[in-house]
């Protein structure tokens, strides 16, 4: 584009799907994903052995699991920090529950409920009272973790019944975990409602202009407290899952995981600032962390540098477009 | 409008009483003008990191690596003064302030330059430096007897009464009160947060303003690593862990709107002073120390739900129904 010749060029065609899925963020970030894939297989000899790739999910199975419901919720311009502190809460009264004998199904059910009667609670902060998300789940981190210290101290909950471990420790057929099967199983969920259903279109309408989305008759409200609603329940599974697979309850569990969820869901191409994003992204970006997260392990990095790489790469890949654009604005002038 | 802000002070300066008079019936020792100043004493760095804070909110930021800045240069200075135990305690204190500076202009020119919600780039800048300070103590503690006594010792030093620490946070106090009245940058901190788009037509550069709004909030984080780690005389890598969401806390209490360009210095101190009575106030009225999380979780709830009640009415509606719906 640097001749006037072609700047007036008008294109009597849109760029065809396929160029346009090829110039996706989705696609380069499968490009990442394989060379992190090949990078990993010469850089260790135990990583091409499909029951570590196997162990290698539970890096990002139940992070996911939120991060879907976080991408909508982020894509309609709201957060949520307190996911972490929800999986605390739930996994609190799976415990407290099992001191009074409740039973598998009974812990499960427990678990889902806490995670969307906090969801339930961020939404009327956030939707009712009006109040700015970020700030009423910087509170709620801290009241839902709280509630857990009040609860547990120190100390922890254990012996949890065999038939519970199934959700986080259970296989469905040879390296394929239950956890897995959930991740797909959500994943397509998550797929079809954002970008399937009207109940998907009125929250990118929601993210891309509120005000606009209430007056083409969206019930902005209410999609927003559905939103809230799903991200407590999908941290209560991931409760569930978390518990079932650590066997115990400590005040301490998932500790700051609500970044990690975040730095998934804006690695995978959601604008933080809400209006865009795909699942398929939100997909591809779990599975980079994933592997990057397990390659350094195999490579005994200890697992608070591994944070810096996940710090990087969450700035990273906001930054990098945006200097690349700065840099082809200058050359074009 | 400016009537507003003072009676929000009262009414927090008024819970404070309260709460000190319901401590006071049972347990008047708590009162007394030496307790009183221990605890002042303890609020201290919380107060000087609510000040900071504070700057970075009103220009519609947020710095949730406060903590992490905090704990980078406390175990900066601590295995510098392991190195070199001669060093004079002021050049300590300038390498601090410096420390914090710089990593607070990374994530200003992240915010300024590239234009990434400081959301983002904060919470990733958290997590580098809490990775860097195990990359450079190797994960190792800095213990009291490897550090110099003139080192550990500056902060409890007493002058007219009060030790350092505390005197380090009145001094901020009067610099941020008469900063943010009186200078251009105190005034345009309040412009940009106002309303940016006015703010640019005023000639105020906003990102710039951001920009110095991060340098002042790490400078802060980075004097007070030096006196969190000389005064507790131990560094490592989980120092002050989650004390970006005290912070956070304590400007949203004193009634800093999370929106940008409402609040003053007297609400971010109080809001800290309210913080610190609270956790000082657990352990003598018999609560255990772990109900500290919930009820700083329930104040910071109480307290925007209370400002956004407060600050609702006097705003202008032009679309009263898209309002009252929203």
């Amino acid at each position: 584009m640097s001749d006037v010749t072609q700047t007036r060029h008008v294109p009597d065609r849109l760029n065809s799907r396929a160029a346009r899925i090829f110039k996706s963020w989705e696609a380069l970030l499968l490009a990442v994903a394989i060379a992190i894939f090949v990078i990993n297989s010469f850089a260790s000899p135990y990583f091409l052995s499909a029951w570590n790739l196997s162990d290698a999910t539970f890096n990002f199975t139940e992070k996911a699991m939120i991060a879907f419901a976080m991408a909508l919720l982020i894509i309609s311009g709201e957060i949520d920090l307190s996911v972490a502190s929800i999986i605390a809460l739930a996994s609190t009264a799976m415990g407290l529950a099992l001191q009074y004998g409740a039973g598998t199904s009974e812990l499960v059910i427990i678990g889902l409920t806490v995670g969307v009667l906090c969801g339930a609670f961020n939404g009327f902060f956030v939707t009712v009272l009006g109040l700015p998300s970020i700030v009423v789940t910087i509170g709620t981190m801290s009241l839902f973790r709280g509630i857990s210290f009040i609860i547990l101290g120190d100390d922890a909950f254990r012996g949890y019944p065999s038939s519970f471990s199934w959700f986080g420790q259970g296989y469905i057929y040879w390296v394929f975990t239950v956890e897995m099967l959930f991740f797909v199983i959500i994943a397509i969920i998550y797929g079809v409602l954002l970008h399937k259903t009207n109940f998907g279109r009125a929250v990118y309408a929601i993210g891309n202009n509120p005000t606009a989305a209430l007056f083409s008759g969206i019930r902005v409200d209410r999609v927003k407290f559905i939103l809230f609603l799903l991200t407590g329940l999908m941290s209560g599974i991931a409760a569930v899952c978390l518990t079932s697979r650590l066997g115990s309850t400590r005040p301490s569990i998932a500790t700051g995981m609500e970044l990690e969820v975040v730095t998934m869901v804006v690695l995978g191409g959601v604008n933080i600032l809400g209006g865009s994003g795909t699942i398929p992204g939100v997909v591809i970006a779990a599975f980079v962390m994933g592997l990057v997260t397990f390659g350094l392990g195999l490579l005994n990095v200890p697992g608070i540098v591994m944070s810096i790489f996940i710090g990087l790469l969450l700035i990273g890949v906001i930054a990098l477009p945006r200097l690349w654009a700065m840099v082809a604005a200058r050359r074009k002038s | 409008m400016t009537r507003l802000i003072p009676v929000r002070e009262t009414i927090l300066g008024g819970a404070i009483l309260v709460l000190l008079l319901l401590i006071s019936s049972r347990f008047a020792d708590f009162v007394a003008p030496s307790n009183l100043a221990n605890v002042f004493n303890d609020t201290a760095p919380l107060i000087i990191l609510a000040l900071g804070q504070m700057v970075v909110i009103l220009t519609r930021c947020i710095d949730l690596s406060v903590a992490a800045n905090l704990a980078l240069t406390g175990m900066a200075v601590a295995m510098i003064n392991v190195a070199m135990p001669g060093l004079p305690i002021p050049v300590i204190i300038a390498i601090a302030v410096l420390l914090g500076a710089i990593m607070g202009a990374i994530n200003g020119v992240l915010v300024w330059k590239l234009a990434i919600p400081p959301i983002v780039v904060t919470l990733g800048t958290m997590t580098i430096f809490r990775g860097i300070i195990f990359l450079i103590s190797d994960g190792k503690w800095v213990n009291s007897h490897e550090m110099s006594p003139a080192f550990t010792d500056f902060p409890r030093m007493v002058l007219l009464g009060l030790p350092v620490l505390s005197w380090a946070a009145i001094i901020t106090i009067v610099l941020f009160g008469i900063m943010m009245a009186r200078t251009q940058f105190g005034r345009s901190i309040f412009a940009v947060g106002g309303n940016p788009h006015a703010a640019v037509y005023t000639g105020i550069d906003v990102g710039k303003t951001q920009f110095w709004a991060f340098v002042v909030s790490g400078a802060l984080a980075g004097l007070t690593g030096y006196l969190w780690v000389s005064r507790f005389a131990v560094a490592y890598v989980d120092i002050a862990g989650g004390f970006e969401l005290e912070v956070v806390a304590a400007c949203v209490i004193g009634g800093i709107s999370i929106a940008g360009g409402i609040g003053s210095v007297g609400g971010a101190v109080l809001g800290a002073i309210f913080l610190g009575v609270v956790k000082n106030a657990l352990p003598v009225v018999n609560i255990s120390p772990f109900w500290q999380l919930a009820i700083s979780g329930s104040a910071i709830l109480i307290a925007v739900a209370f400002n956004a009640r407060a600050g609702r009415n006097k705003g202008r509606i032009i679309l009263k129904e898209a309002e009252a719906t929203q």
